[in-house]
């Protein structure tokens, strides 16, 4: 799958948990601009590893601040 | 030379500033501090002088009532006499003593494993153990419910960190599944997770861990003494000791002291007393604390008779409570905790405090340590206490429920 279908796959998969309906662009942050918690966080990387079949582990988690880092992280893990 | 300018920039206790401001405001409503309680003399293992009254504690996880057993205190006596106050030394320099050894030994015939290896509590054995095992490049693939030593061990190793949702068997299987083939894996549970006192499916889950070739570890914490036949926990009770790579535990819960240990039967496993920091670099447990969780650990061996009440107490408790309608932790009791939902902090803390001015302890408990955000009033029951008793903290938790506006 290539960067934009991971992309568009993303954006559908976050649509759930974006409860304000913020516009979603690569620097919207998790922790700040959607407000995510560590639940709506474990929810929403389980609903991304489960389309995906991968693992995000924490330590990875940990590098991703915003959409467009998240966006790598799944194409570099997908890649690997 | 400049002077130093008198603007608040802050320094590195900036980042509690929110914590501080919330317990602030809380404490300016005049409600008593929930962490700052003072008990001035203890009775028993269930009554005690708490800021001046009369209390029934119900939030100790002393399940089995072993902190005043007569053999329990004369062990430790005489320790202390013979021994002397404490070792001054690392287990692996000058702090094994003879009691050490023998506390060891009890619990190698109390869990029928090979080896047993005693930590200064159980924190630092999960931290020791988690960290030692799992490194750079390793998995652990833990319960997202999970204790705070066990996340504090995962930290420390550097593994890849996978948590799945709690108790959740489907979750873990898809995780354990998603490994890269040639990984090696830790898995996490615990028997009873001990902010919502419910049992995890460790039948289950043990299997699946052995079937992608992880190795399990086990943290049985909160129920060691009490559940299972040998009060040996949920492992021993679901049938899957003999599957369980590392049960950590500690004793300062039904043992009744402080201190924490892990049991194993891998072949390789004395080598973890040279390897582990936590158990290398700091001082051995006092010769009276081994001496006195040695004796109560043997003795819980023969506990079916205090097993059996302290599950009539819970059974009791949970029942009274669901009745008068309070909304808990779990539907069916469980374990001996059983924990009460608050509608919020606030309520939580004045629900607290009620329940203090009638006589009756339990713990507060607020997020971050609770799943989902959640206010929690957690009871522990313990098999000292008599089925009066628990009549009576009925009693109290339906007149602070009315006061407070929660039932």
């Amino acid at each position: 799958m290539d960067r934009a279908s991971i992309d568009e796959t993303i954006r559908n998969l976050i649509e759930p948990f974006n409860k304000k309906l913020v516009a979603i662009t690569d620097a919207t942050t998790f922790a700040n601009d959607l407000e995510f918690d560590s639940l709506t966080v474990m929810d929403f990387v389980a609903a991304i590893e489960d389309e995906f079949d991968i693992i995000i582990s924490m330590n990875q988690q940990a590098e991703i601040e915003n959409f467009g880092q998240l966006i790598d992280a799944v194409v570099k893990i997908q890649g690997a | 030379m400049n002077e130093v300018t008198s603007v608040d920039t802050g320094d590195l206790f900036s980042k509690f500033d929110d914590l501080i401001q919330t317990r602030e405001t809380l404490l300016s409503s005049g409600i008593e501090d929930p962490y700052n309680l003072v008990m001035e003399k203890v009775l028993s293992p269930t009554r005690a002088i708490c800021n001046g009254r009369d209390t029934i504690l119900l939030g100790t996880y002393n399940y089995m009532g072993m902190t005043f057993d007569p053999d329990v205190i004369e062990a430790g006596k005489d320790a202390l006499e013979k021994f002397g106050s404490g070792t001054t030394g690392s287990r692996v320099l000058n702090g094994t003593y003879q009691g050490h050894k023998d506390c060891e030994d009890a619990l190698i015939e109390f869990y029928g494993m090979d080896h047993a290896m005693v930590f200064a509590t159980g924190y630092q054995a999960n931290l020791g153990i988690i960290s030692t095992i799992a490194g750079k490049g390793d998995y652990v693939v833990l319960d997202i419910d999970s204790h705070a030593s066990i996340w504090d061990g995962c930290a420390m190793g550097n593994a890849e960190i996978v948590p799945f949702k709690h108790n959740d068997v489907e979750a873990m299987e898809k995780r354990l599944r998603r490994i890269p083939e040639g990984a090696k894996t830790l898995v996490v549970l615990e028997g009873v997770y001990s902010m919502l006192g419910d049992v995890a499916p460790l039948k289950e889950m043990v299997r699946i861990a052995k079937e992608h070739g992880a190795m399990v570890l086990v943290d049985e914490a909160h129920s060691m003494g009490f559940i299972g036949e040998n009060g040996r926990g949920v492992c021993e009770e679901q049938g899957v000791m003999d599957d369980c790579d590392f049960i950590i535990g500690t004793f300062s819960k039904s043992v009744g002291t402080v201190g924490g240990f892990c049991v194993s039967n891998h072949p390789k496993f004395e080598i973890m007393r040279l390897v582990c920091r936590p158990y290398v670099f700091t001082a051995s447990l006092p010769p009276s604390v081994v001496a006195t969780a040695a004796t109560s650990i043997r003795k819980l061996q023969h506990g079916s008779n205090k097993r059996a009440h302290l599950w009539e107490n819970s059974k009791r408790l949970h029942a009274g409570l669901l009745d008068l309608g309070f909304s808990l932790g779990t539907d069916t009791p469980q374990s001996a905790i059983v924990a009460v939902i608050m509608p919020d902090l606030t309520q939580g803390a004045m629900m607290w405090e009620a329940l203090l001015k009638e006589g009756l302890y339990v713990n507060l408990a607020r997020p971050p340590a609770t799943p989902a955000n959640m206010t929690l009033l957690r009871c522990s029951l313990c098999a000292e206490h008599s089925a009066e008793e628990v009549e009576t903290i009925l009693g109290m938790f339906e007149r602070a429920g009315k006061k407070v506006g929660i039932i």
